[in-house]
This record gives C-alpha cells, structure tokens and sequence, in this order.
C-alpha cells in the first residue's frame, strides 16, 4: 500500500475516534454544539495530527504553529484532539462543562494545555491571528498561524477589519479555515445572511483563496503546503463540509448545531461511528 | 502651575520605553497624532501597526501579539477604546488575562467642541466592570509619564484615560507612584476630597477656598481607580467622617461609585459625588462645559458643604437617639 493511502488511513481513524469522543462528551454534558464539531473533525484532525509543528509534552514551546479556534463552540472537536494527542489526559475529556473543569463550554485560556486563546463570542479568532502572525514576523520566527472560523460568523464586521488587516500587512504566515457547512442556529447561512459570494469576498480582500472539499484528507494538507508556498498574501480555506458529518441523521441538520443527542440518538450515533466513514 | 497635556508626557514615555524593551509594540486606531503614539512610530516604526479605524480589530491583534510575549500599548480615542470594542476587551484580554495596556487619550466632557459622539463619560465604568483590568486615571502629565512606565512593569490588563487638553501640574517629577496607590496632596479633618484625573487640581482648588472659609479639607489623588486604595480611603474617611468624590466622568460606575461601594460596605460616612449626572455632553467651550455640568472648583466646595451638613445632622440624629 502506498504511504500516502496509510496516512489517510490513520487520519481516517483517527477522525473517526475523535467523532466518538464529541457524541460522548456532549451526551455525558447534556449540552454542547455536536453538529460544528463533527462538521470540522477533519480539519482539525489533520492539522494536529499531520500539518502543525506542535509538541504536546511542551505546550509552550516557543516555535510552535498556533492554532486558534474562532468557532469556540466546537470546542468538543477541539478538546478531543489535544487529549488525543496528548496534552492532557484522555479520561478528563468526560469532565466537559462540569463545575471546576478546565474543559469550560468554550475555550479559556490558561487553564488547559494546548488552549492558544480565549474564544466563544463569535468573529474574533482572525483578529487574534493577526497579532500572532505580527508577532512571529517581529521575531522573524517561521512558524505558521492557522484559524479556524465557522461561516455563520463570518457575518461579523470585525472578520472583515482583520482580512484587511492580514492583507495590508502581507501576513503569509496566516492561514484561515472556513468551516463551509452552510448551517447556522437559525438555518442556511444564505436564507440568514447570504455569505456568497464568499471567495470572491476574500480575493476582493487581498487574500490567496482555496476551495476544497474539507472532509477530503489529501486536499486538506496539500491545501497548508499550497498556502505554504504563497508568498506575500495570507491563505483562506473555504472548506466545504457536512454539519454532523459522520452521523446519518445529524448530517445537515441544524437541530444539531446546538443541542446534543437523547440516549437513542446517541446508541445509534455510536452505533454509526464503529467504523470508518 | 504650568498647564501641561497628560498626552505629550505619555507619547515620550512610550518612545524611552522602546528604547530599552523591545517586546514593547504599539498599535493606533488612526489615530496617534492627537494621542501621540506617533512619538513612538517616529523612533520604532517597525514595532509601531496601524490597524486604521477598526478598533475591535485593533483588541484583538493586540491580543495575539500579547499571548505570543509582546507587551502591547494599544491606543486611540476614548470613547472608541471602550465602548466601541468592549466585547473584544472582554473576551479577549481580561478574560485571557493579557498584558494589554489600553491607553485612551480625550476622554471626558472637556474634549470640547467635538460634542457627546466624542466625550467619553462612561468609559471608567466600562472598564471597572471587566475582571482582571486595572484603571487608571492619572492626575496630570508627570503622572501620566509614570503611570506609563508603571503599566510597562505591570502584568495583565490596564485601562488609562487622560484628557485632551493641557492641565495644571499638581505632581512633582519626583513625587512616588504606584498602581493602586492613592497619595493624600493636602492633609485636612472636615472633609475628604477625592478626586481622579484632572478634578485632583480642581480638588486642590476648591480646598483653598474652603481654607478661606475655615473648612480643613484633605484631598486624595485616587489615581487607581481600580483597585481601589481602601485603605487610604477609609483610614481618611474615619478620621473627616465625610467624603465627596470628583470625576469628568458619569457619577454611574465611576470613582464615585467606587468610593460609594467602599464606603456603605466599611464605613458609612455622608458621601457626595461630583461628576456629570446621568447624562450626555455638548459641544462647546471646555470651561463653559465643566460650569454647565457642574466640574468646578465651586461645585466641589458646595458638594462638600452639603457632605459636612449630613454629617452634622447625622451626628445630632445619634445624639438624640
């Protein structure tokens, strides 16, 4: 077998334990956001485990590729992967959302290794990015700074002062992931507030777009070394994805977005979730 | 006393401490000729980031730099440093707890001519609300020097506010000053004068005339305003049992709130608070707008007069009980 194919076999698996993991830990909390999560296991899965430079034995090693989610409310997904990848006990992920975890709703930092920045209220990870890329292009650090947004909140003015601002600055350090599931609260994006022409948007804005499909492995890390290679422009990733992704009956269903599964669901999800997609 | 703008010493602290910290980044919201970050820019442009007029992104990005080890001056108007991006300050510097110093120049009514869309009234409020963020409003240019230096040594979230135009120079170059330090300018035993920001010289003031009257004042710079001095306060307070605060800024949530909260948790004397009363400013000129919503020296001396009288009537209460 070829290596790349064993590569995507593992990311395969290991996307499928972390999607595990977010139905768990959302039944377990009684609450949580399983719908964005499942939708953006894949990217985060390969970037954890496949594109960034990260040390989970020394969370503050100071050439690290940061990571800030800016949809803080997948924090499931999120929290998943750095157990995974051992920054912290796997067994701690049950304790989402209970009184004195530090595996809050939505990421606080300082409390849990690997958690780069504070997020919840929507729209601000771009700008938070920004300040990271500047500050490694002032230590003239290679490390890379990866995003990743909802669509819904790129509704948020303050998304489109930090393109500028990444632009202005030539920020090619910066790459953002549109988590492109097309599901807000409310419904479609377009029927709330129409995002599209979304690429368009970003390449008005000075940025190098790229569309993929952002459940497809392959197109995800060649996606990174394509941005990689970008010079002089920071990167977007509109990801295309499935909310729930993984899950029948989850799957492009906005119920999910912010509510969790009743025990039936959840066997059944479970139940899904044996195998390999 | 020369009258001395709090901005111009703030801009030449910034620039020496670039000199010696290379970590120190500033950013500006468009606008760093009037709160003169541009003395920064001229000798650190390479740390210096323009982010235009996109103050929610400007927090943000100072955010990141912070949490990546810089230590981040980020600077523009008051009102547009507070209100304009107070989600972005919340969740991402106090919440995270980031050494992010946002220093905010033309705050209260004496910006003048620009009228209410332009006079921050609120914004200690705003700020006094966040946890982990510390407020100061320093009494004059000397001060604002020092507190800047203070804040580059200080970890963790800052808010300063400083006027627009030139106050009198109340403080000497070698007067002592610490973040959450009150000093006493003027011991008295009738009454406590607490005063913030450019009121601590109209503080100054109005005791004289309150000397002449044969009222013994004694006034407080409370240039911390978060954390409050407690100690100074109430060690002052028990000994004048009476206090009357004064602030440009809402008499809501600001040091007269402060001083409020203080005192009916500890101490309970008469307090009266000088500061604009619930409402928005005008256009106009700064010492007209400072009579009409009542920041003068005479203010303060008959708030202090009315402060005596509770205190008086409450003594003579407890008396006949």
């Amino acid at each position: 077998m070829p290596n790349e194919e064993v590569e995507f076999d593992f990311l395969k698996e290991r996307a499928r334990i972390i999607r595990r993991h977010v139905i768990d830990m959302t039944c377990a909390a009684g609450s949580g956001h399983p719908g964005g999560s499942l939708s953006a296991t894949d990217i985060l899965c390969t970037l954890y485990f496949k594109v960034m430079k990260h040390d989970p034995k020394a969370p503050q090693w100071k050439q690290r590729d940061r990571f800030v989610l800016s949809k803080g409310h997948v924090a499931p997904a999120l929290y998943a992967v750095l157990a995974e990848s051992g920054y912290f006990p796997v067994k701690e992920l049950d304790t989402l959302r209970e009184l004195g975890s530090r595996l809050q709703g939505h990421p606080s930092y300082g409390k849990l290794p690997g958690i780069e920045m504070s997020t919840g209220s929507l729209g601000q990870g771009i700008s938070i990015a920004n300040g990271m890329a500047l500050a490694a292009k002032l230590d003239s650090a290679d490390n890379r700074i990866y995003c990743l947004c909802g669509d819904g909140e790129l509704q948020s003015g303050q998304n489109w002062e930090a393109a500028m601002l990444a632009a202005h600055y030539d920020l090619d350090n910066l790459v953002v992931f549109v988590d492109r599931n097309r599901l807000q609260t409310m419904g479609d994006t377009e029927d709330v507030l129409s995002l599209e022409p979304l690429a368009d948007k970003w390449s008005a804005f000075g940025w190098n777009v790229i569309e993929i499909d952002g459940h497809d492995f392959a197109a995800i890390i060649k996606a990174c070394e394509d941005a990689k290679r970008c010079r002089g422009r920071p990167t977007v990733v509109i990801a295309n994805t499935v909310k729930g992704r993984g899950v029948s009956f989850m799957e492009n269903n906005p119920d999910f977005h912010g509510k969790c599964c009743n025990p039936e669901q959840k066997e059944k999800a479970m139940c899904e979730l044996e195998e390999c997609l | 006393m020369k009258n001395v703008a709090q901005r111009a010493y703030f801009g030449k602290a910034l620039a020496e401490l670039g000199d010696r910290n290379k970590d120190i980044v500033v950013l500006d919201a468009d606008l760093g000729g009037s709160t003169k970050t541009s003395d920064f820019a001229k000798v650190h442009p390479e740390r210096f980031f323009q982010c235009g007029i996109a103050e929610q992104n400007m927090m943000g990005t100072a955010a990141g730099l912070a949490v990546s080890g810089k230590k981040v001056f980020a600077s523009t108007f008051a009102v547009f440093a507070t209100g304009r991006c107070w989600d972005q300050i919340r969740q991402s510097i106090a919440y995270p707890d980031l050494d992010v110093k946002i220093v905010a120049t033309h705050c209260g009514i004496s910006v003048g001519g620009d009228g209410a869309s332009h006079q921050a009234l609120e914004d200690v409020s705003l700020m006094r609300s966040l946890p982990n963020m510390t407020v100061i409003c320093p009494a004059d240019a000397n001060e604002a020097y020092k507190a800047t230096m203070a804040m580059a040594e200080h970890s963790g979230p800052c808010y300063m506010r400083m006027g627009r135009a030139d106050f009198p120079m109340i403080t000497g170059e070698d007067d002592e000053f610490t973040i959450g330090k009150a000093t006493v300018l003027k011991k008295g035993k009738d009454v406590t004068l607490v005063g913030s920001g450019q009121m601590v010289s109209v503080c100054l003031e109005a005791a004289e005339i309150l000397k002449d009257d044969g009222v013994s004042a004694e006034v407080i710079n409370m240039s911390t305003v978060k954390p409050l001095d407690a100690d100074t306060l109430l060690e002052s307070a028990e000994r004048t049992r009476c206090v009357v605060t004064a602030e440009e800024h809402s008499i809501i949530g600001g040091l007269g709130s402060a001083v409020a909260e203080c005192l009916s948790e500890n101490g309970n004397q008469p307090l009266v608070r000088v500061g604009v009363r619930d409402s928005f400013g005008e256009s106009g000129d700064p010492d007209e707008l400072m009579i009409k919503y009542g920041l003068t020296k005479e203010d303060i001396v008959f708030a202090a007069r009315k402060a005596i009288d509770r205190k008086r009537k409450k003594k003579g209460f407890l008396w006949r009980k």
